[in-house]
C-alpha cells in the first residue's frame, strides 16, 4: 500500500509538468498582452514606453524563456507577482495572510463550495436512494421533475428571482456579498447570523441547480446494485429490506459517488464566475476570470497550478477511497 | 469606528420624506454607500489604468489645478499660477498649510518628488509622456514649483492635477510599486482610507483637516458588485445609496413612484463619443463619397432613440456638445437614400445582376463591421446599421471579438474594413494622437490611416498656444474638415445617467458631472441613516 501510494506521489509530478507546459503555452497563444489594460488605445502612451512596460513584465523573451523563469519560481512555491497594475504576489492574492481567513478568496470558494457539496450529498443520497427502490412510482417521477428543473435553469436568472422575492419583496435575506455594512459593530453572535444570512442564498441556489447529478447517480447505481444476485440472495434469506437496502446495497451503490467526489475536488476551488458575479462573492471564479481578461499571466498560472496539484490530489484519494470501501481494489 | 443602520430602509418601511423633520443645514454625519462594477488595483493615480482606481484615488489625492464646472482650470493645490509670455514656463504658488493625513506638510518637494517618480524609467505607468515634455523642473521654494518646457504645449497646465503629487517623506529611496502605500495610499484629499476588503469594500473615512473645510458626509463606501442586475437590486433593498444606470435602468426600470420618492436621478454628458471609423487605406473607403453615401444612408437619432433609449445626442464631431471646443455648425448629414444612392452612383457602385446588392468591377458592396465583444450599445448600434446600410444595397456583416484580440489581431494589424468604437476624451481638446498623420504607425491611434495636411497644421497650432480663442478657430475648423472627409461617421455622445439616493443633499450637476463637490454633499440630520461612531 505505501509503495503504491509513493508511486503515485511520483507519477504527479512529471504530470503536472506536463499540465503546466500546455497551460502555459495556451495562454499565451491568446492575442493580446497583460500590458494592454495600461496601453491600448490610450493616446497618452508612445511606442517606447510600451515597450518599456513589456521589459518590465519580461515579456519581451522568448515564451519558453519564460516558462523555464517561471519553473525556477514555482519549484521554491513562489508564483511571482500579478502583472495587474497593483503587482501584488499571486498567492497573496488566493491566500492573503494578512487578512483574516473568512477573507481570503481561497477559503471563501472552498468553504462555500464544500458546504454546498455537503448539503447536495445530505439530499441527494437519499433522494437517489428512494427513488430507486420507488422506481416509476410517483414520488420518482416528482424527484425527477425537481431535480431537473433546478439542473435546467440558469442559475444566475434563479438567483436573480430569488433576490427579488427575499431581497426586495420581504426582506428577509440580503442581496449580495458576504457581510453587512454594519458587520464591526454588531456582537459575535450578530455577526456569525449576518453571516449566515448572506449564505444562506447562495448555497441554495448552488445545491438545487447541483442536485440533479448526484441524486440520478445515486438513483441509477442503486438500480443496478439492486439487480445483482446477491441482494436477491439476501431477500430470499429472508432479511428484512431496511436491512437489504442499506447494509448490503448501499455500500455498493456508493461507490461510483466516490469517483464523483474525487472529481468535484477542484470544482471546489475552481468556484463558478457567473455565480460568484450575481452573489458580489470574492472568490476564485472571480479572480481567475479577471485574470485571463487581463492576461495576467502569473496569477492565471498561479490558479491552474493550484487547481491541477488539487485535481491530482483529489484523483488519489479517490482511489484511497476506493481502497477502503472496496477490498477487490486494496488486494492488487 | 463603526456604522449602526437606524432602521431598516426599503420597500416596505420607508417612511415618506414629508413627515421627518429636516433642517437642510448642511449637518455632519452618515456615510454615502456607492456600488461598481470593477475594484479599484492600485490606489496611486500615476500607477493606475483602470477608472475604478482613479475614482477612490480621486477622493484621496489631490492635484495642483482642476478642471472647473465650466471647463476652464482652477487652482487646487496651486493657490495661483503664472504662464511666461512665450508659454514656456509655469510657476504654481502652492497653498500654505495644507497637511498630509498624517500630519506632515505638503510643500514643493512632494510635487518635484512626483515629477521624478512618473519621468523615472522604473515607474511602470501609461502617463509618461506629457511629462517628458518638461525641459526642466525646480523648487524655488517650499511653496513655489516651477517647470519649464522646450514648446509651448497647451494641455501642459492640466497635467499637473493628481497624477504628480506624492508624499515624498514616506516614498523616498522606495520603490514605489512594492511600496505599502499602493494600498494603504496617505494622501491629503477630502477622504482617506479607512479599510479596504478585497473583492468587497473600499472603506473611506472624511479629513477632518482638509483644506477646503471637512467634508459634510463621514464615510465613503465604495462597494463593488461585479453584476449590474444584483447592484440595481442592491440600490433598491438599500444596501447602496448610489450608482449608475443603464439606459433601460433609467428610462423604465426607475420610473415608478418608489423611485421618484426615494432617489434622484441625473443626467448629463459623458466625456466620451461612439463613432464608425474607415480602414481608409482599404479602395472602396478611400472615396470620399462612398463614406457620405453611407452617413447619408444612417439616421443617428434613431440609434440614439433605440440603443440609448434616448439618453444621448447625436454627434457630428470629435467634442462633447456645448462645450467651448465643440463646434455646432459643421455639415450634417441627413438621412436621405436619395442623395447616398446618388452618391454611390458617382463613385461606380451600382447593381447592375439586380440582386438588390450594389456592385463595381464585378465585386459586390460587402463589408464587416467589427467591435469589441461585452458592448452590448456598440453591437446593437452596427446592428442597426446594417439594417440601414442593407436599404441602399451594401450588405453588411456584424462581429463581435473579444477586446485584446481585437486591438491586437485586427485594428493594430489593420485587418478590418469598418469598426465601432469609442473614445473617452479628455477635457483639454487635443487630439494630435487620433487625427495627425504622423501617427499612423502600429498601435498608434490614428489607425484609420487618415491624412490630412491642413489638420496636421491645425493641429500642432491648437496645442501651441494658451490662447483660448486661437486654440477654439483651430478646433472649429478641424471639426469642419472632419465633417466634410468624415474619416469616421461620427454617431453619438451617450449620457452618464446615475442616481443618488434622494437624502443626500447639495448635489449640483454640471458639464463635469456630479461627482466633483462631493466632499460638499449631506444628509439633514432628520435623514441621516448610518451613525459612523469615531
Amino acid at each position: 500500500m505505501l509503495t503504491y501510494l509513493v508511486k503515485r506521489l511520483l507519477e504527479m509530478i512529471p504530470t503536472l509538468l506536463g499540465i503546466t507546459l500546455i497551460s502555459f503555452f495556451i495562454i499565451h497563444l491568446a492575442p493580446g498582452k497583460p500590458t494592454d489594460v495600461l496601453a491600448e488605445l490610450n493616446p497618452k502612451i508612445t511606442p517606447e514606453a510600451r515597450e518599456k512596460l513589456e521589459k518590465y513584465y519580461g515579456l519581451d523573451k522568448p515564451i519558453i524563456v519564460q516558462y523555464g523563469m517561471w519553473v525556477k519560481r514555482v519549484v521554491g512555491f513562489d508564483f511571482g507577482e500579478s502583472f495587474s497594475t497593483d503587482r501584488r504576489p499571486v498567492m497573496e492574492k488566493i491566500w492573503d495572510t494578512k487578512q483574516p481567513l473568512l477573507e481570503r478568496r481561497l477559503f471563501i470558494t472552498f468553504m462555500l463550495n464544500l458546504l454546498s457539496m455537503f448539503i447536495i450529498l445530505m439530499i441527494a443520497i437519499p433522494l437517489g436512494i428512494s427513488s430507486a427502490t420507488h422506481q416509476y412510482s410517483l414520488f420518482d417521477k416528482i424527484t425527477t421533475l425537481v431535480v431537473f428543473t433546478g439542473f435546467a435553469m440558469p442559475a444566475f436568472w434563479f438567483a436573480l428571482l430569488l433576490m427579488l422575492f427575499f431581497g426586495i419583496h420581504l426582506h428577509w435575506l440580503p442581496i449580495s456579498g458576504l457581510k453587512s455594512v454594519n458587520y464591526e459593530s454588531l456582537p459575535l453572535a450578530g455577526q456569525i447570523w449576518d453571516r449566515v444570512r448572506h449564505l444562506i442564498l447562495p448555497i441554495f441556489v448552488s445545491a438545487f441547480t447541483g442536485l440533479a447529478a448526484d441524486s440520478r447517480y445515486m438513483r441509477s447505481s442503486m438500480l443496478e446494485v439492486l439487480r445483482q444476485d446477491y441482494i436477491t440472495a439476501a431477500r430470499a434469506k429472508g432479511l428484512p429490506e431496511r436491512t437489504v437496502i442499506y447494509k448490503h446495497a448501499l455500500k455498493n451503490a456508493l461507490l461510483p459517488i466516490i469517483t464523483i467526489m474525487g472529481l468535484s475536488v477542484p470544482g471546489l476551488i475552481g468556484g463558478s464566475v457567473i455565480f460568484e458575479n450575481i452573489f458580489g462573492i470574492p472568490g476564485m471564479g472571480q479572480l481567475f476570470y479577471a485574470g485571463v481578461m487581463q492576461r495576467d499571466y502569473p496569477l492565471v498560472m498561479g490558479i491552474l497550478t493550484v487547481g491541477a496539484i488539487l485535481t491530482l490530489t483529489g484523483n488519489l484519494l479517490a482511489d484511497i477511497g476506493y481502497m477502503i470501501a472496496d477490498p477487490r481494489i486494496r488486494a492488487r | 469606528m463603526a456604522v449602526i443602520f437606524q432602521g431598516n430602509e426599503g420597500l416596505a418601511s420607508h417612511e415618506p420624506a414629508d413627515i421627518v423633520d429636516i433642517s437642510d443645514q448642511p449637518t455632519y454625519g452618515d456615510a454615502l454607500i456607492t456600488g461598481s462594477i470593477g475594484e479599484p488595483s492600485v490606489l496611486m493615480p500615476m500607477l493606475a489604468g483602470d477608472s475604478a482606481s482613479h475614482d477612490v484615488a480621486g477622493l484621496i489625492f489631490n492635484g495642483l489645478v482642476k478642471y472647473d464646472t465650466d471647463l476652464g482650470v482652477i487652482g487646487d493645490l496651486a493657490e495661483s499660477w503664472d504662464i511666461s509670455p512665450d508659454g514656456l514656463i509655469i510657476t504654481f504658488h502652492l497653498k500654505k498649510n495644507v497637511k498630509w493625513t498624517d500630519g506632515v506638510e505638503f510643500t514643493a518637494d512632494d510635487v518635484m518628488f512626483g515629477y521624478k517618480t512618473i519621468i523615472d524609467d522604473k515607474t511602470p505607468t501609461p502617463y509618461k509622456e506629457d511629462y517628458l515634455q518638461v525641459k526642466k523642473a525646480e523648487v524655488l521654494d517650499r511653496y513655489t514649483f516651477r517647470v519649464t518646457y522646450g514648446k509651448p504645449f497647451a494641455p501642459s497646465l492640466t497635467t499637473w492635477g493628481n497624477l504628480v503629487v506624492l508624499p515624498k517623506h514616506l516614498l523616498e529611496g522606495k520603490d514605489i510599486t512594492k511600496s505599502d502605500l499602493t494600498r494603504k495610499p496617505v494622501g491629503m484629499g477630502p477622504y482617506f482610507l479607512n479599510k479596504w476588503t478585497s473583492g468587497q469594500e473600499v472603506v473611506l473615512d472624511s479629513n477632518k483637516t482638509y483644506f477646503e473645510g471637512r467634508p459634510y458626509i463621514d464615510r465613503y463606501i465604495y462597494k463593488i458588485i461585479p453584476d449590474s442586475a444584483t447592484m440595481f437590486l442592491e440600490l433598491q433593498a438599500g444596501g447602496i445609496d448610489m450608482m449608475g444606470l443603464t439606459p433601460i435602468q433609467y428610462t423604465k426600470q426607475t420610473d415608478t413612484d418608489f423611485f421618484r420618492n426615494n432617489f434622484q436621478r441625473y443626467r448629463y454628458p459623458q466625456f466620451s463619443y461612439t463613432y464608425m471609423g474607415f480602414n481608409l487605406k482599404h479602395p472602396w473607403f478611400k472615396d470620399k463619397r462612398v463614406r457620405q453615401a453611407i452617413a447619408h444612408s444612417i439616421d443617428k437619432s434613431e440609434i440614439v432613440d433605440v440603443v440609448l433609449f434616448g439618453l444621448g445626442s447625436p454627434s457630428t464631431g470629435p467634442y462633447v456638445p456645448n462645450t467651448w471646443p465643440y463646434n455646432p455648425d459643421v455639415r450634417k448629414y441627413a438621412y436621405d437614400l436619395k442623395t447616398a444612392r446618388h452618391l454611390l452612383a458617382e463613385a461606380g457602385w451600382v447593381d447592375t445582376d439586380g440582386d438588390g446588392i450594389l456592385e463595381k468591377d464585378g465585386r459586390s458592396f460587402e463589408f464587416t463591421i467589427l467591435t469589441n465583444q461585452g458592448n452590448n450599445l456598440r453591437i446593437n448600434t452596427a446592428t442597426i446599421i446594417q439594417w440601414r446600410l442593407a436599404k441602399i444595397g451594401i450588405k453588411v456583416n456584424v462581429r463581435a471579438v473579444e477586446w485584446s484580440t481585437f486591438i491586437n489581431e485586427f485594428v493594430d494589424k489593420r485587418r478590418f474594413e469598418v469598426v465601432i468604437l469609442g473614445w473617452s476624451i479628455g477635457i483639454d481638446p487635443d487630439q494630435f494622437d487620433i487625427w495627425h498623420s504622423s501617427k499612423t504607425k502600429e498601435k498608434e491611434f490614428n489607425f484609420v490611416s487618415y491624412s490630412n495636411a491642413a489638420v496636421d497644421d491645425l493641429l500642432e497650432k491648437g496645442r501651441r498656444t494658451f490662447n483660448i480663442e486661437e486654440r477654439k478657430k483651430a478646433y472649429f475648423r478641424i471639426q469642419e474638415i472632419l465633417a466634410e472627409e468624415l474619416p469616421y461617421i461620427f454617431l453619438y455622445v451617450p449620457d452618464a445617467t446615475p442616481v443618488v439616493h434622494s437624502r443626500i443633499k447639495g448635489i449640483k450637476p454640471t458639464t463635469i458631472g456630479i461627482s466633483y463637490n462631493l466632499y460638499k454633499w449631506y444628509v439633514p440630520k432628520g435623514l441621516q441613516k448610518h451613525r459612523i461612531e469615531q
